[in-house]
């Protein structure tokens, strides 16, 4: 409990840093240039990074080899491209998550 | 009576009422499930009220990471805020409630900030704040009936967390149609696999995020000699 208290006042700070650097050093000066190199590239980057971390507890090497959680990431890039609606791919793919480890494949 | 801007900010908040209802709300739940302190949990759509990364905070805590891998992640989930905040310098220069507003400057606030005009007979400083605590209320509302519903309706479902993966699928999909190229996605995909081989899953995030703003470097040193 106390871990989670300083984790959050940790990543409280982290973010207002990211919001409130700008007016504190750049305020005249422009950027460096590799900076905005790394804005520009980072994001599916680590969008990529977050969709496998989230999945780094499941064991790929056992049955069923993650069958479920690529079969519920193909329905959301599916479901994604058809409809275009962010709440319909989270929340059928979800619900079809949910259903996959239930019948236990 | 309210005021004008308050009302001008309110009908250009519509949108993110439900985007953060709902988002709010899924984060509420899942937080709840994943057993965090539901003082925690407002608290910290209370002061951190940054989407992506309390959801990744979720992972975190569960995972019981150092204050390093925290704290490095957040700063690199976040990078981009960086520029947000440089391209409304200008605009926030005379602001009251200017540490609020920088506080407040989400993905969406700072979508609306930079795309909206508000018609010139507001105070604009009062509208942007009216508007940036209108979309902060919502994301709290939307948490605290997350926690709520979660505490109250007993439903066990095992596998809700993958709501978490499917939203950054979404989110990188997005980025493809921007994009329209595989390389980024290669290379976090290389970064988080080689990391997880090297450190497994205890600092992989902090270890992916690094491995691949090398990777970054590298391509930029090769773009800038080219050139």
């Amino acid at each position: 409990m106390k871990n989670s208290l300083i984790l959050i006042v940790t990543m409280a700070f982290a973010n207002i840093i990211t919001r409130a650097l700008p007016f504190v050093v750049f305020n005249k000066k422009k950027l460096p240039e590799f900076i905005e190199f790394i804005q520009k590239a980072f994001p599916p980057i680590i969008l990529t990074i977050l969709v496998f971390y989230t999945l780094s507890d499941i064991d790929f090497s056992k049955k069923p080899y993650g069958f479920n959680e690529i079969a519920a990431i193909i329905a959301t890039i599916i479901l994604h491209l058809k409809f275009n609606n962010y709440l319909i791919s989270i929340i059928v793919s979800t619900l079809l998550y949910i259903f996959l480890i239930s019948v236990n494949f | 009576m309210a005021s004008k801007e308050l009302k001008e900010a309110f009908r250009a908040s519509i949108p993110i009422l439900l985007g953060y209802g709902v988002l709010g709300f899924t984060f509420g739940l899942i937080a709840i499930k994943e057993k965090i302190e539901w003082y925690f949990t407002i608290a910290m759509s209370l002061f951190i009220y940054a989407g992506a990364l309390q959801f990744i905070a979720i992972s975190l805590i569960k995972a019981k990471a150092g204050i390093f891998e925290s704290f490095v992640t957040s700063i690199f989930v976040n990078f981009r805020q960086i520029f947000y905040g440089l391209s409304v310098l200008k605009k926030f220069k005379k602001a009251k409630f200017k540490s609020y507003l920088i506080f407040a400057l989400t993905d969406e606030t700072y979508a609306l900030i930079t795309t909206i005009k508000p018609s010139s007979e507001l105070k604009k400083s009062k509208f942007y704040f009216y508007l940036s605590l209108l979309n902060h209320s919502y994301w709290i509302i939307g948490t605290i009936l997350g926690v709520i519903f979660a505490t109250f309706v007993e439903l066990d479902l095992k596998g809700l967390s993958f709501a978490l993966t499917s939203l950054f699928v979404v989110l990188a999909i997005e980025q493809y149609k921007n994009i329209k190229k595989l390389t980024p996605f290669l290379i976090g995909a290389l970064s988080f696999v080689v990391a997880f081989l090297i450190v497994g899953k205890k600092n992989v995030l902090v270890t992916a995020i690094l491995i691949a703003i090398f990777i970054i470097l590298i391509n930029y040193k090769r773009q800038k000699s080219e050139k």
